[in-house]
């Protein structure tokens, strides 16, 4: 098993691997085509603007092998903005294409209740949507309510109401916080920085490759 | 957002140090062990500060630092002698989710501004010492709380708002180490304006001091030292008290609260 975490020239990536590091040693970082290509699975991490992103992965060659990896089934775990990537379109500074993984875009918060403010910064609680729907994935075993760290002041907003895995309340409004499908899964939240609740995340998901 | 707990590690050499009114400095622990000690009493955040770096013109242990971040899974706040976007970089290399800068901020605002441009709002957080010297009125200190600054604490911290820091990390010299409970009047002359979140620290005595500092005084967020470092409290029943007295913290129970036994693994 080897887990590779795309250094794609974003910020805030070494935590990421830190959080990995607590349970297994196979974590390599890496912005090469062929050693992503022959991975067993991927973690997207990142801190930053989609456009910055996507552009970061493309000139690196790095969009073909993501997808092909998706495609192939290999388990990926994005972090806050690699998961914002997995969908189709972001809406950052313009109208950008993200990786397309999920149907679906990423959208400013709209304007929210109670004085609540943006970025959205500092823990929150991650709600099941409906019961049963965590089990298989890598948020089986928590607590629906349990609470991550999140900053960030753009929202997932998958297509398909499937592939919303958890929701967060915030200032009146409910928000995908995990999106998914198959060996695929995005937190919006920073489970690298959620405590012990963060890294269950991050155990199962080492558990499930 | 609920309120935070947050421990404050004040760094001198290799050690965690503490005082009274930010002198007087006695070592009470080791720097990796304690932060290791309070995340796993749930605290939502940890701040290390190296207090002696600007008084020393030095930089700070950059790997000590980042020894702290590794054992720590919650966001950390750092700093001490930040002078540069290049010190502020080399804190986030070593683990740091925020920057806290008073010194070289005060000597040179536009540092701050430039900071937020580089690494956004969220990141940088202003550090304030903050000592009484009228009836509504507090001075700016810098270098741990020793030197004048000559500035007004509060026209200071609306011009460091102007330049777009994201967090106040508001100190009373005056209270600091003395386990007192916080200083509310400098807190709520903050409090009053400020429209990014406001950290407390200083004299935090006891649950129903933290408690007065999150209601009365609208902290978002309370930080405390001594009383944990002398194991006079931990954050674990310094938490249970608060939600006892009716105040939403974060539950920091291990697993997120579930039940290792019953998933499939």
């Amino acid at each position: 098993m080897k887990i590779v975490v795309v250094d794609y020239g974003v910020g805030n990536i070494h935590s990421a691997i830190k959080g990995l590091k607590r349970f297994t040693d196979n974590v390599v970082l890496s912005e090469d085509p062929a050693e992503i290509r022959a991975a067993s699975a991927l973690v997207l991490p990142g801190q930053g603007a989609f456009k910055t992103g996507m552009e970061g992965l493309r000139v690196r060659g790095l969009l073909e092998e993501v997808k092909q990896a998706a495609a192939a089934g290999k388990p990926i775990l994005g972090i806050c903005l690699g998961a914002q990537l997995l969908l189709a379109k972001g809406f950052e500074f313009g109208e950008h294409e993200g990786l397309g993984l999920l149907p679906g875009k990423v959208a400013h918060f709209p304007a929210l209740q109670d004085g609540a403010k943006i970025p959205h910064m500092g823990w929150n609680a991650i709600e099941e949507p409906t019961p049963g729907k965590w089990k298989g994935t890598a948020l089986e075993g928590l607590r629906s309510g349990a609470e991550m760290y999140f900053v960030h002041s753009y929202i997932l907003q998958p297509t398909d109401p499937a592939h919303v895995l958890a929701t967060t309340l915030y200032g009146g409004l409910r928000f995908p916080s995990v999106i998914g499908k198959g060996n695929m899964i995005g937190c919006q939240f920073h489970p690298e920085k959620s405590g012990e609740g963060g890294l269950r995340i991050i155990r199962n998901f080492v558990e499930l490759i | 957002m609920k309120p935070r707990v947050i421990p404050r590690l004040d760094i001198k050499g290799s050690n965690v140090v503490k005082g009274i009114h930010m002198e007087g400095l006695r070592i009470v622990g080791e720097p990796r062990e304690l932060a290791r000690k309070y995340y796993e009493q749930g605290a939502d955040e940890l701040i290390a500060m190296d207090i002696v770096a600007s008084l020393y013109g030095r930089s700070p242990d950059f790997d000590l630092m980042r020894s702290i971040a590794n054992e720590l899974f919650i966001p950390l706040t750092m700093g001490g002698g930040i002078q540069s976007l290049h010190d502020i970089n080399n804190f986030l290399r070593a683990g740091a989710d925020k920057v806290a800068i008073n010194t070289f901020a005060v000597r040179r605002p536009e540092l701050l501004a430039e900071a937020v441009r580089q690494f956004g709002s969220q990141c940088i957080v202003l550090s304030v010492e903050a000592k009484r010297d009228g009836a509504d009125s507090w001075e700016a200190y810098v270098d741990g709380g020793r030197e004048h600054s000559g500035k007004d604490a509060i026209a200071w911290i609306k011009q460091a708002l102007e330049l777009g820091v994201g967090e106040i990390l508001l100190t009373s010299v005056d209270f600091d180490g003395t386990r007192k409970g916080f200083d509310m009047e400098l807190l709520a002359a903050v409090a009053s304006f400020c429209p990014v979140p406001v950290v407390i620290h200083g004299g935090a005595k006891d649950s129903a001091s933290l408690a007065q500092a999150i209601i009365e005084g609208k902290a978002d967020a309370v930080c405390a030292a001594s009383i944990l470092h002398y194991d006079e409290w931990t954050i674990g029943d310094l938490k249970k008290e608060l939600e006892d007295t009716g105040i939403p913290v974060r539950v920091s129970d291990r697993n997120g609260g579930g039940h290792p036994s019953s998933a499939n693994l």
